[in-house]
């Protein structure tokens, strides 16, 4: 039995299997061979189990994903079976090569001459290519490939990272937690596994390693910790308590159809965050109160164009109509820093976080910014949208985009289109310049909504992505508390709303704090909405507002945590 | 046995089109060349005839030598034509 301690992303408890996505060793030695025959024999039997292995995944491909995803698959049967690429393999090994070195070669010749050619689709050709030699080469070396599509019981998913391109393959239907090396609370890992609602453990340093697949394992999202190969007893008292666990849940549901009211009356919105149309359905069957951060990016990532304005007319249509009238605030393009888009052809920044991405971007390459402003406001007449600007620092900024979103909306009256008339403007309050100018920005702006991942790092100066300094990723810095409690003041002075679309705003800890500065609108993860209204509905905010003065006066994180913990959740 | 056609799909012989060729051509034990702007490669490769690049619009020539080269070259004419890859010329 094994313990490995990590970061928690949700307070859950699971129990399964290691599925471990770890790019396997392949690495082999050039040697010569002295029986020819017998290495072709080893090639070709190695390249019949490549073709069970494509045909069984072109089969589950098309029962899964469809036609079209499984296209692929056919291509890359008929790349094995290309009579060229076999001669070319089987004349290296005639040269007395083996048949690893043999295949490799060709394989880096192939895709060589593929990238080189000028035209994007003949590019990717390269991918294919390397990726039926990948096969191939893992037979030959008697080494099993991780499948990601063939996934088919009940899993935790084992990883040094999880790339985007990874989470798109899975079927996330089997996947019952997450296990990765690296990646803090705000990584691609952890959000994915708070929309999807399952226990995750990021920043492990190691567990890749030491998991091996198939080995059973149990996530403790309350303690933060993967146990592997537990013994019986222990998977015993974790089902135990994991069926404690359901039973809360079961106690939650009655507040879906709950308003968000404080113990004294005072109503705020708990609202979702989703990435794409799907996670529409969670945000409903949670009861929440709207949609407070469409991160429209999603939309963008894993393939190999701009999505057309009529994909993403139909993307915002299906989100504001499923919502129902319901409140729905969509930020827009928030590409660059952690979140690239290769077809884009960026150039690296040594400091993306500090660089040309979000709003910079868009105001800089206003074909992609106007497209996107075009179907949010052709979409804008099947709900109630709201629509947001990120990583502000200037008012010039506010201002630019502003009027770039109501010239689109103009062409399109002008063209005879339906826009709504009620769409309010808003924008992200991220940056320490935009909240410390707050007041500026709410005269103009008709809300404002604050991103605490970004404004937490920005503030303290520390790149969330980097662990080492994972200790000053610190919501509860009397600096970042006060940051917010200007913003909120802001924003009421000017009888305008605030919301919060950050993790913090479903942290148990800051909520009583940001209920008793007032914070209109709390957005977070489906999986924490009825939490957050069960916990809002015990609080008292005349209470709480007789103790804020006290709590902004405390003088390190560490203090807030604790005094909130031992008077507002009865906790040590 | 050789027969020429004009390709007309809008992206030339790139993907879809290449692997329907090559796939209709396998089966056969002819040997089949495919010409275009005086290179020939094997049509039953795939990465052959994608690295030929052909655009929309060009002229190829299909030549196959061995026993089936007649039903070969019967059966590629029919799925160019049934397809939409092409015409004959």
């Amino acid at each position: 039995m094994l313990e490995i301690n990590g970061i928690s992303i949700s307070k859950g408890i699971t129990l399964a299997p290691a599925y471990c996505l770890a790019e396997p060793d392949l690495s082999f030695d050039k040697v010569k061979i002295t029986h020819v025959d017998s290495e072709i024999d080893r090639l070709k039997e190695a390249m019949a189990k490549t073709k069970l292995d494509l045909i069984a995944i072109r089969d589950a491909a098309m029962y899964k994903f469809g036609e079209e995803k499984a296209e692929i698959f056919s291509a890359h049967l008929l790349i094995l079976e290309d009579p060229e690429i076999f001669s070319a393999i089987e004349a290296k090994i005639n040269e007395k090569m083996n048949a690893e070195s043999a295949l490799d070669e060709v394989c880096i010749m192939y895709s060589c001459m593929f990238e080189s050619m000028d035209n994007d689709y003949m590019k990717e050709r390269a991918a294919d290519i390397r990726d039926v030699c990948k096969r191939i080469l893992a037979h030959l070396l008697h080494v099993e490939l991780p499948d990601y599509s063939r996934i088919s019981r009940e899993v935790i998913i084992v990883a040094e990272d999880l790339t985007p391109s990874m989470t798109a393959q899975l079927d996330k239907q089997f996947v019952r937690g997450f296990v990765t090396d690296i990646g803090g609370r705000t990584s691609h890992s952890a959000i994915l596994a708070r929309a999807m609602g399952i226990p995750a453990i990021v920043g492990t340093k190691n567990a890749s390693k030491n998991i091996t697949n198939g080995s059973p394992l149990i996530i403790d999202g309350l303690k933060g910790k993967v146990i592997v190969n537990a013994t019986e007893d222990v998977q015993a008292r974790y089902r135990a308590s994991s069926k404690e666990l359901e039973k809360d849940n079961e106690l939650l549901k009655k507040y879906i159809t709950l308003p968000s009211i404080s113990a004294d009356g005072h109503i705020v919105e708990i609202a979702g965050n989703i990435g794409n149309p799907n996670d529409v359905d969670a945000i409903i069957a949670n009861g929440g109160d709207g949609i407070g951060l469409f991160r429209t990016e999603f939309l963008f990532m894993d393939r190999m164009e701009l999505p057309t304005e009529e994909e993403q007319f139909d993307a915002y249509k299906t989100v504001l109509s499923k919502m129902d009238g319901k409140p729905t605030v969509v930020r827009t393009l928030d590409i660059g820093g952690d979140k690239e888009l290769p077809y884009l052809k960026l150039p690296a920044e040594i400091n993306p976080f500090l660089g040309y991405r979000a709003i910079r971007l868009c105001l800089d390459q206003q074909s992609i910014f106007r497209t996107q402003l075009r179907a949010l406001l052709r979409a804008s007449m099947y709900g109630n949208l709201k629509i947001m600007f990120p990583m502000i620092a200037t008012l010039d900024e506010f201002r630019r985009a502003k009027a770039i979103l109501l010239e689109e909306k103009q062409k399109l009256l002008d063209g005879g289109a339906l826009v709504n008339d009620q769409i309010e403007i808003g924008m992200m309050v991220e940056i320490p310049s935009a909240a410390v100018i707050a007041d500026l920005f709410a005269q103009e702006a008709d809300f404002l909504s604050i991103g605490t991942n970004d404004l937490i790092q920005y503030t303290l100066a520390a790149d969330r992505m980097n662990e080492k300094i994972s200790y000053l990723y610190q919501p509860y810095h009397p600096a970042v508390l006060r940051l917010i409690k200007m913003v909120i003041d802001a924003a009421h002075n000017h009888g305008k709303w605030v919301g919060m679309c950050g993790e913090m705003a479903g942290d148990e800890v800051a909520i009583p704090i940001l209920l008793a500065l007032g914070l209109d609108e709390f957005s977070m993860s489906s999986a924490s909405i009825l939490k957050t209204r069960g916990q809002i509905s015990k609080l008292n905010k005349d209470q709480l507002n007789d103790q804020l003065e006290h709590i902004l006066q405390l003088k390190t994180s560490i203090e807030v945590e604790l005094y909130v913990k031992k008077y507002f959740l009865n906790l040590k | 046995m050789e027969k020429s056609f004009k390709i007309t799909t809008a992206e030339g012989l790139h993907a879809r089109p290449a692997t329907i060729l090559v796939s209709s051509v396998s089966p056969f034990t002819a040997s089949v060349e495919l010409l275009y702007n005086n290179k020939s490669v094997n049509l039953k490769s795939i990465m052959g005839v994608m690295a030929q690049a052909v655009p929309a619009g060009a002229v190829v020539t299909i030549s196959a030598n061995g026993t089936d080269a007649e039903e070969l070259i019967s059966k590629v004419t029919e799925v160019i034509i049934s397809q939409g890859l092409g015409e004959e010329c």
